[in-house]
């Protein structure tokens, strides 16, 4: 059983104090200046008010700046859906690979997240470029399809033109899929395992093809891992900053970067601190719904 | 139709050859749909990483075609004195942001695990924030709290002078820590640490004795995690560091935004060689646990 504080308060104290003054000093009082200064003004260039004003508020939900938290919604949830989408069968396969297997593919899946976000977004750029292998495999599939048209006497294909992959929004939910796939797959694996597996057997057994199977009795069984999958891909897609600062062109600036305009190049505090906090109150917003999904599906089990 | 099957005397049957065992209906990795997809995924995760390796050799400075073997991108990797310095400032950061993490993170994993306390509820909300909130903004209020609220002696001697990076990824890593090593507190028993205390010992002691030994591989496990964590971190740095604090992601950022050479692919060959030994040492560690547990 767990003791109250009171019967050991000299263990509590040395226990306890470390990291809740750690968390209390650089984190939440750091966190709470940002949220005074969202009330604030710029007066001078380094000098803020604290007026109490909503304005910074007003400004963020604007057409232009609401447009942009829109967008990041919509590549965010693209992103998710395609690691879902990518990450369910692969999830499925390494669930029921043999014991020896499954460590490896389960090794493969999780060294690129160890590796450095920055490194893994440069070598993609190096795929995706005009002089990348995306485009060299497409030329050489382009110049084959040319020949074979010669061939059969049609009209050669024109000249290869190379297939502008980066500085897009393209290249932008590519990098974040190649970034965030991991995220999905753990916890879809983790879930497909616990699974009960005779009910897929029963389902099999009693005629019911693979597809259907998987749609009507696995997916609603791995629901809650589903849904916390889709929560951690969302969650940092949403807010990430380095994918579109640097595959990304012009128009695909998310919200992220347009924070750290605010604070390092335009010195806009206030405004930036305001477009911080609509982030996280979207942030808690995903993880209220994810809960909410999750509290239904274990009310229904 | 299935009556008679159970009354028929079983008819002798041939001798099964085992010339190719069907896959079971439930093998699914050894179906050849869910292998194409499972190597299409892995080939979309390790084609750019190997590229970036692979031509980290190439005698070219547009990294497309072979054009031959070479060091001399290493060499200049060596030579660049502002990368070696970052290097060395993301491993000095990356491991006292370990220590104190780790420190920080089983304290707090021990007082959620064994204490009541009014407001824990909060606390647990609270220490749940630093994984969940948004780098960006955590970045930002970083940079605020440093720049305003508690500045940062500039001009401070090496180690000192990377105190506001180190103490921004602690307060990120330390949360992780937490968790990790509260997983593995719920497979305590707890009636050791009371044995531990009727038999004599102190409360010091049984912590040390008891308590931590079981928490181990908790332990280890949010240490790597911690490293991980802060030898990775973009963001947050990006927004702590000043022109003579500059750690290796920060460095390679500068160097791509300028230009793309060949010097950043071998700079990364390194630091990936590095992460992968070091995860291998720790995954390691992690194996090695179960065959005390026996003991």
């Amino acid at each position: 059983m767990e003791q109250t504080w009171k019967q050991a308060r000299a263990a509590f104290a040395a226990i306890s104090v470390p990291p809740l003054a750690w968390l209390l000093f650089f984190f939440l009082i750091p966190l709470a200046v940002i949220w005074a200064y969202t009330f604030g003004e710029n007066t001078g260039p380094t000098t803020i008010d604290f007026t109490g004003t909503f304005a910074n508020y007003a400004r963020a939900l604007g057409p232009l700046y609401l447009g942009i938290f829109v967008k990041s919604v919509v590549v965010a949830a693209i992103t998710t859906i395609l690691c879902l989408v990518v990450g369910f069968p692969v999830a499925l396969a390494i669930a029921f690979a043999s014991p020896k297997q499954k460590a490896w593919l389960l090794l493969l899946i999780m060294l690129p997240f160890w590796t450095n976000l920055l490194i893994r977004t440069f070598a993609l750029i190096a795929v995706l470029r005009e002089q990348g292998y995306v485009n060299f495999a497409l030329e050489w599939l382009w110049n084959n399809a040319s020949g074979f048209m010669t061939l059969i006497g049609l009209q050669p294909l024109g000249e290869f033109e190379p297939l502008t992959l980066l500085y897009n929004n393209f290249a932008v939910v590519v990098g974040l899929v190649y970034v965030h796939l991991p995220f999905m797959v753990l916890p879809l694996y983790s879930a497909l395992d616990r699974m009960d597996r005779s009910l897929m057997e029963a389902s099999l057994d009693l005629g019911a093809g693979h597809l259907k199977t998987i749609f009507l009795v696995v997916v609603p069984l791995a629901a809650p891992g589903i849904a916390s999958g889709i929560l951690i891909t969302f969650i940092p897609a949403l807010g990430s900053y380095l994918t579109p600062d640097l595959l990304g062109g012009t128009d695909s600036q998310m919200i992220a970067n347009v924070i750290e305009r605010q604070f390092k190049r335009a010195n806009d505090w206030p405004f930036g601190a305001a477009l911080s906090f609509l982030l996280m109150y979207l942030t808690f917003i995903a993880i209220a719904i994810q809960a909410l999904v999750q509290r239904r599906s274990d009310r229904r089990a | 139709m299935a009556d008679q099957a159970l009354v028929a005397t079983p008819s002798p049957r041939p001798p099964e050859k085992p010339v190719k065992d069907k896959p079971g209906p439930l093998e699914y990795m050894r179906q050849w749909p869910l292998r194409v997809i499972v190597g299409a995924t892995l080939l979309f995760l390790y084609l750019p990483l190997i590229t970036l390796m692979v031509f980290s050799f190439n005698d070219s400075r547009r990294n497309i075609v072979w054009h031959g073997f070479t060091f001399k991108y290493y060499e200049k990797a060596f030579n660049n004195d502002s990368l070696q310095q970052a290097f060395v400032n993301s491993l000095t950061i990356a491991f006292l942001c370990t220590v104190i993490s780790v420190i920080l993170g089983a304290l707090a994993a021990v007082m959620l695990w064994r204490f009541r306390f009014p407001g824990k509820t909060v606390v647990e909300g609270s220490m749940a924030l630093p994984i969940v909130v948004p780098e960006i903004c955590m970045g930002v209020a970083m940079l605020v709290f440093f720049a305003r609220v508690f500045p940062w002696p500039g001009g401070l001697p090496w180690p000192l002078n990377l105190g506001a990076i180190t103490i921004a990824h602690i307060s990120f890593a330390f949360p992780f820590v937490a968790t990790v090593v509260r997983a593995r507190l719920a497979s305590f028993n707890r009636e050791l640490e009371e044995a531990a205390k009727d038999l004599g010992a102190s409360e010091w002691r049984t912590f040390w004795d008891v308590l931590v030994p079981h928490m181990q591989p908790g332990l280890i496990a949010g240490a790597l995690l911690a490293f991980t964590l802060s030898l990775d971190d973009f963001v947050i740095t990006f927004f702590t560091a000043g022109p003579d604090t500059v750690t290796f992601p920060v460095k390679v950022y500068s160097m791509l935004r300028f230009s793309v050479t060949p010097e950043v692919n071998a700079a990364s060959t390194i630091l990936i060689v590095v992460t992968v030994i070091l995860t291998a040492i720790g995954l390691q560690m992690q194996n090695n646990e179960p065959k005390d547990k026996k003991a």
